[in-house]
């Protein structure tokens, strides 16, 4: 695990991807930190980095991240040195692990250099530094997460530039769901339609992956089925409950309670939970690979 | 060391490996052989863990490749088809990676970097390529960091898939002596399409056709259940009846075709016993008689021409009706007789017992064995058929030609041609 971990790192430090990553958040969260604390005299880290929606470093993220993660694993199958990680006698897990935490070394570099950021603010004035120091862990995990987003996505093509397209247009659209999320109707009927949608969607993607007609049409009517027994039982259930999944699912929107000073447990468990779903997928999508 | 039991790999519908199974120990260089798509490095990468069979196991020494990997891996090298190497790494680099992961640490290390980069010259007195960068090398110099990584700790099994392609021919050369050499103490399968290559240098031969193994045996042995025999082609001026009479009293001659030509030319193929070669007698013979050699061929059964019958059209489809020997062309017969020979001897071998008679010989050829064009490999399989360009027996006797006993002394039905001497 520490070969290929050194082995990635190697590669960040000898590539243009690492330093671009560092210096790209260094310079967005410096021109946000200048214009909230410096210009306009908020005594606040955390706001410049989770602030006003666009108007935060958090975005820095949706495009600095494809870039971070398109290559990890599309590189290694375009090239097929996957090979030689099949074939050496490591583990998959800790292959996709060593990978992922060389990713998440990348992006602590510049959140160790942002710790100093509050404390020179400090001298200007009383800064809250709880909950600045907290707001910049939530950055790091956020961080952490959508990596391990980009990670699986990467795992799932040969191409690099494939893998930073799907990760910037899905990050786009994680950004700016709390603006899509109050336009669905949030009545019950609504909300059914959209899950019955979803359901149909998950019997295609199995379809998809197994190629077996039967086992997705099974997956599809038990799913349609079950919807509908709840909905049947229990409809106050649906009401409002696409804009709130939305709402749940929109991971830069969980940010901005730590601008309020507020550190919010919920948010942390969500990324440390996303991560490790995702880095658990793209170790699944890796060994599928073997047996395809 | 190595043990595949009934390996099977499904692409979809398509079966690229039909059902292999094999074992290989220590001291041997096995080659596999086959034309391209034939299963080869689908069946290495099953081997390796790079690939899950769809059926079967694969068991090295004791350690299951699906339950134990690790264990199993540990003992492996591998050089897959395309060496995987990471270009922006310099080959130092490179071979670091390489051997931490495969559990190398400290001084020893770079004592094993520096032993296989010696052993596969990328660091000599004159020349040392350790700190260029990958990309920069050539594609010979890759392929020698390539078999590098696949010899580092190590590994008592090597596997090699295609190693020499892209070399030049002295790094072929410098290639198969090491090989050869890493063949006394360690298990090396390697894959090759190139017949050549695999005569060189494997002590055991296993010939996979359209996902299934349709021969294996030790190299020599392979070459001898092709048939006993050699073959002369002759071109002369004369007369039949005198050619014949000429060559049946030649110690080591088994038959003696001929087919006349127009101008008094008389194609004549002979069948000779394996070891003898009589091509000076016949010489000084037509010489003495008086009768023109135009041209003199000798021919070998080679591992090539048992690679080209076998791997022609040897996927039979089993719902196929077998076809009768008399029907088939000299080629498929041949192919036939090696199948039947090798299904014993590895059924012998399954069964443990010593030794195992063999099958009645070679049929005779009554005909000029044509050896059907490159092996055409398709992924449907095919049922067995004579090539196009190959004439059946049954034609032949509707034809000129004639097969004459060597042991017949008189020619009863003696013409002579153009006033041919006798």
């Amino acid at each position: 695990m520490a070969a290929v971990y050194k082995k990635e790192i190697r590669a960040f430090a000898n590539g243009m991807i690492g330093a671009i990553t560092v210096s790209f958040i260094l310079l967005l969260t410096g021109i946000y930190t200048w214009v909230y604390s410096l210009r306009l005299g908020n005594p606040s880290f955390a706001l410049s980095l989770s602030g006003n929606f666009i108007l935060s470093a958090n975005l820095v993220y949706v495009l600095v991240i494809p870039v971070l993660t398109m290559r990890s694993v599309a590189e290694e199958k375009h090239t097929r040195t996957d090979q030689l990680l099949y074939a050496l006698p490591i583990p998959m897990w800790k292959v996709v692990a060593a990978k992922y935490f060389a990713m998440l070394t990348v992006l602590a570099v510049p959140c160790v250099v942002m710790c100093f950021y509050p404390i020179l603010l400090g001298s200007f004035g009383t800064m809250n530094y709880a909950a600045d120091y907290g707001a910049i862990l939530a950055f790091f995990l956020l961080g952490a997460a959508l990596a391990a987003i980009g990670l699986f996505i990467s795992s799932l093509t040969e191409s690099q530039v494939l893998a930073a397209v799907i990760s910037l247009i899905l990050f786009l659209l994680l950004f700016f769901l709390p603006l899509f999320a109050p336009m669905i109707p949030a009545d019950a009927v609504a909300s059914l339609v959209v899950f019955l949608i979803l359901a149909a969607l998950a019997a295609v993607i199995v379809y998809l992956m197994t190629k077996n007609i039967f086992v997705a049409a099974s997956v599809g009517v038990v799913l349609c089925a079950g919807i509908l027994l709840v909905y049947i039982a229990k409809p106050a259930l649906f009401t409002d409950a696409v804009p709130s999944i939305l709402k749940g699912v929109s991971i830069f929107d969980r940010m901005t309670a730590f601008s309020d000073g507020l550190f919010d447990l919920g948010a942390i468990v969500f990324y440390i939970s996303t991560a490790i779903l995702f880095v658990w997928l793209t170790v699944q999508s890796m060994e599928k690979k073997r047996w395809m | 060391m190595i043990e595949v039991r009934n390996v099977k790999k499904h692409y979809g519908d398509f079966e690229a490996v039909r059902g292999i199974s094999f074992t290989a120990d220590k001291g041997t260089v096995y080659g596999f052989l086959g034309p391209n798509g034939a299963g080869k490095s689908t069946t290495m990468n099953i081997i390796t863990g790079c690939l899950a069979a769809t059926e079967g196991e694969v068991f090295i020494n004791g350690c299951d490749i699906y339950e134990d990997p690790a264990g199993a891996k540990s003992a492996v090298g591998y050089l897959p088809e395309q060496p995987p190497l990471y270009l922006d790494m310099t080959v130092e680099e490179y071979l670091e990676f390489v051997g931490e992961a495969k559990g190398l640490r400290g001084e020893k290390l770079f004592r094993e970097i520096d032993r296989v980069v010696k052993r596969t010259a990328l660091k000599d007195g004159t020349a040392d390529f350790t700190d260029r960068l990958i990309k920069n090398l050539s594609k010979g110099y890759r392929q020698r960091v390539g078999i590098a990584q696949a010899l580092l700790a190590d590994p008592e099994i090597i596997i090699l898939d295609e190693p020499t392609v892209g070399l030049d021919p002295r790094q072929i050369i410098e290639i198969r002596d090491l090989i050869r050499e890493l063949g006394h103490d360690h298990c090396v399968i390697l894959s090759s399409h190139i017949l050549t290559e695999i005569s060189a240098v494997c002590d055991y031969v296993i010939i996979i056709s359209h996902g299934e193994i349709v021969a294996s045996d030790k190299l020599e042995n392979l070459t001898k259940l092709g048939g006993s025999r050699n073959y002369i082609d002759l071109t002369v001026r004369g007369d039949e009846s005198a050619v014949h009479r000429m060559l049946s009293s030649v110690p080591g001659v088994i038959s003696v075709e001929i087919e006349t030509k127009d101008l008094g030319l008389a194609h004549v193929r002979i069948a000779i016993e394996q070891g003898t070669d009589i091509r000076e007698t016949v010489f000084f013979r037509f010489a003495d008689a008086r009768i023109p050699i135009l041209s003199m061929n000798y021919e070998e059964i080679t591992l090539e021409k048992i690679f080209l019958a076998l791997t022609a059209d040897t996927a039979a489809d089993p719902s196929a009706e077998e076809p009768d020997e008399e029907d088939m062309s000299p080629e498929d017969a041949v192919a036939q007789r090696v199948l039947e020979n090798t299904k014993r001897r590895l059924e012998s071998l399954t069964n443990g017992e010593e030794s195992v008679p063999e099958a009645p010989g070679v049929p005779e050829m009554p005909d000029k064995p044509e050896m059907p064009a490159a092996p055409q490999v398709t992924p449907e399989p095919q049922v067995p058929q004579a090539p196009e360009d190959t004439e059946t027996p049954a034609a032949d006797k509707a034809g000129k030609k004639k097969e004459k006993s060597p042991k017949k002394s008189k020619d009863d039905d003696y013409t002579p041609l153009f006033g041919g001497r006798d």
